[in-house]
């Protein structure tokens, strides 16, 4: 469920950054890059460390958001969904730049000869070419988010029904119940398995 | 719907700077050898490309600081660019949806634009469905669709195969008739721009280097480029009446008196060849040495070096006569008659 939702999250922001990332030509384009792909090198317990310090009650942003709105991301179930897409934006973002690097630009540019504004040619004409990079970085981007345990743990914790997760209800359950955990992981693998299956066939056709 | 425009463009070391206007319903070819700077003119027309300097005035109105998308110039590209993921159908109908035009109307409106171009029976095709020469005629109606000012065409029959080509000329001269507004057309196909064009421009490294209809540019060339487009020998030199020195003082009687900086030019088929000095008028004779042999047409081609290189065009009956190969020494005569020469 928060996976779902921290994919949306990935997609409003990631397709956006993607596409700055593959069109636009700027400085410091290479550093933002790095910054949006360091969560793929990062230990997540690093990532989660590094929310929490950003986030946190009294981090940068953290202290700035609980004085003005009264909002506290931590230990939350919004704080879940910000863990797992922080940890998994890499993986949708660097997929559809690739697939934007790969789609011609000068469709784009044929869209605004017959009239097409920047927003319109990217929506009825660069979109429906980079669907496959776009899909294929969701699913991913989906399974890293429920797979997501180390930046979770950190930043939000493990309180049932708040903000327990799948891999943090496995490894809870192995402390007490082998059993649930067993059933739990087979699960978690039965769907990891049918999501790259699907995926699979959609990267030798595309 | 007039055009009037200069153009800079800076991409070092290449420089293009040219000038350009086009009446309504006028179809002006930019014709020059690759990398002259015909498609960059284009693409700064049409806003893909920024200007350095200049002005592009459409119907009085300056369009060169406008998006492409407000410029109101349409465009049809070397290969198309048909949307790949939409019919013919909606990617003709993609420019009036721009526009807001409803859907159904927008597709109406495609639907009349590709009966125009007779392809009403693959509306609902693909474009890796169509062939080269569909493909073309979908492009043109999608840039029509769009209701531009000024139409610019990119080497419009360059994808096509050669039978393909003969066709979809005759059909595109047709439907640039049947538009209003001004037409800029590139290419480095002299047919093309001689058979669809008002008037050539000839662009040559960046610059204009002549410019005029079909009748002049083919009569009196200006560059070698040029003369090689349409076949003639070209020399420049000093005219002194009936006689033009050439820069190295070798004479060519001509037709016509003329005085000062003149152009020279004649036919390779007004070019005769003997194996020994030829008796009879001296004037025009010079001896030479054969470089090169091919075949053109019906004919074969000789390209001679000697005190001017030149283009000579014989049967290939003379050519075994005179054993025509690399290497041999020949008397090359011209009739004064032959040789026009005209103001540089």
């Amino acid at each position: 469920m928060t996976a779902t939702i921290a994919t949306a999250v990935c997609l409003v922001l990631g397709v956006p950054l993607a596409w700055v990332l593959a069109r636009a030509d700027f400085p410091g384009r290479r550093l933002v890059r790095a910054l949006v792909t360091v969560p793929l090198v990062l230990p997540p317990v690093v990532g989660g460390v590094a929310l929490l310090l950003v986030f946190g009650r009294r981090g940068l942003l953290g202290g700035w958001l609980d004085a003005t709105f009264g909002v506290s991301l931590p230990f939350t179930t919004a704080g879940v969904v910000l863990a797992e897409a922080f940890v998994a934006m890499p993986f949708l973002v660097i997929s559809v730049e690739g697939a934007l690097r790969g789609a011609d630009a000068r469709y784009e540019e044929a869209a605004a000869t017959l009239g097409a504004s920047k927003w319109t040619a990217f929506r009825r004409i660069t979109l429906p070419l980079i669907a496959p990079g776009v899909l294929a970085g969701g699913v991913l981007c989906w399974a890293r988010a429920l797979g997501e345990f180390g930046a979770t743990i950190t930043f939000a914790g493990n309180f049932p029904g708040r903000t327990q997760t799948m891999p943090l209800a496995v490894y809870l359950a192995l402390e007490q119940d082998a059993d649930a955990a067993i059933v739990l992981s087979l699960i978690l693998l039965v769907v990891s398995v049918t999501i790259l299956a699907a995926l699979r066939d959609k990267w030798v056709t595309a | 719907m007039t055009l009037r425009a200069r153009l800079t463009v800076k991409r070092d070391p290449f420089v293009l700077d040219i000038e350009l206007s086009a009446a309504a319903g006028e179809v002006v070819a930019l014709l020059g050898p690759n990398g002259a700077g015909k498609t960059t003119a284009l693409r700064a027309l049409a806003g893909l490309t920024g200007l350095h300097e200049g002005e592009i005035v459409l119907d009085g109105i300056r369009v060169d600081r406008e998006p492409p998308e407000r410029r109101r110039i349409g465009v049809v590209f070397q290969d198309y660019l048909l949307f790949p993921h939409l019919s013919a159908l909606d990617n003709v109908a993609f420019g009036p949806r721009c526009r807001h035009v409803p859907r159904r109307e927008a597709r109406e409106q495609a639907a009349r634009w590709l009966s125009r171009v007779g392809l009403a029976e693959h509306a609902r095709k693909k474009p890796r469905q169509l062939s080269g020469g569909q493909a073309q005629r979908v492009a043109l109606a999608r840039a029509l669709a769009a209701e531009p000012k000024l139409l610019l065409l990119d080497e419009p029959l360059a994808a096509l195969d050669a039978r393909t080509r003969l066709d979809t000329r005759a059909q595109l001269r047709h439907h640039l008739a049947g538009f209003g507004g001004a037409t800029v057309l590139v290419t480095h196909d002299p047919l093309d721009a001689l058979m669809l064009a008002d008037r050539l421009v000839i662009v040559e490294e960046g610059r204009i280097v002549q410019t005029g209809d079909a009748a002049t540019i083919t009569a009196q060339p200006r560059t070698d480029y040029v003369a090689r487009l349409v076949g003639l020998n070209l020399y420049r030199g000093r005219a002194e009446g009936g006689t033009v020195f050439l820069p190295d003082g070798f004479p060519l009687v001509t037709a016509s008196a003329e005085h000062g900086e003149v152009f020279v030019a004649f036919p390779p088929s007004a070019v005769a060849l003997y194996a020994s000095r030829p008796d009879g008028s001296p004037r025009n004779t010079w001896q030479a040495t054969v470089s090169s042999v091919a075949r053109h047409g019906d004919a074969l081609r000789i390209e001679l070096a000697g005190e001017i290189p030149v283009a000579a065009d014989v049967t290939p009956a003379s050519a075994v006569h005179l054993d025509l190969a690399p290497g041999r020494q020949v008397w090359a005569s011209v009739k004064a008659t032959e040789v026009r020469a005209y103001r540089a």
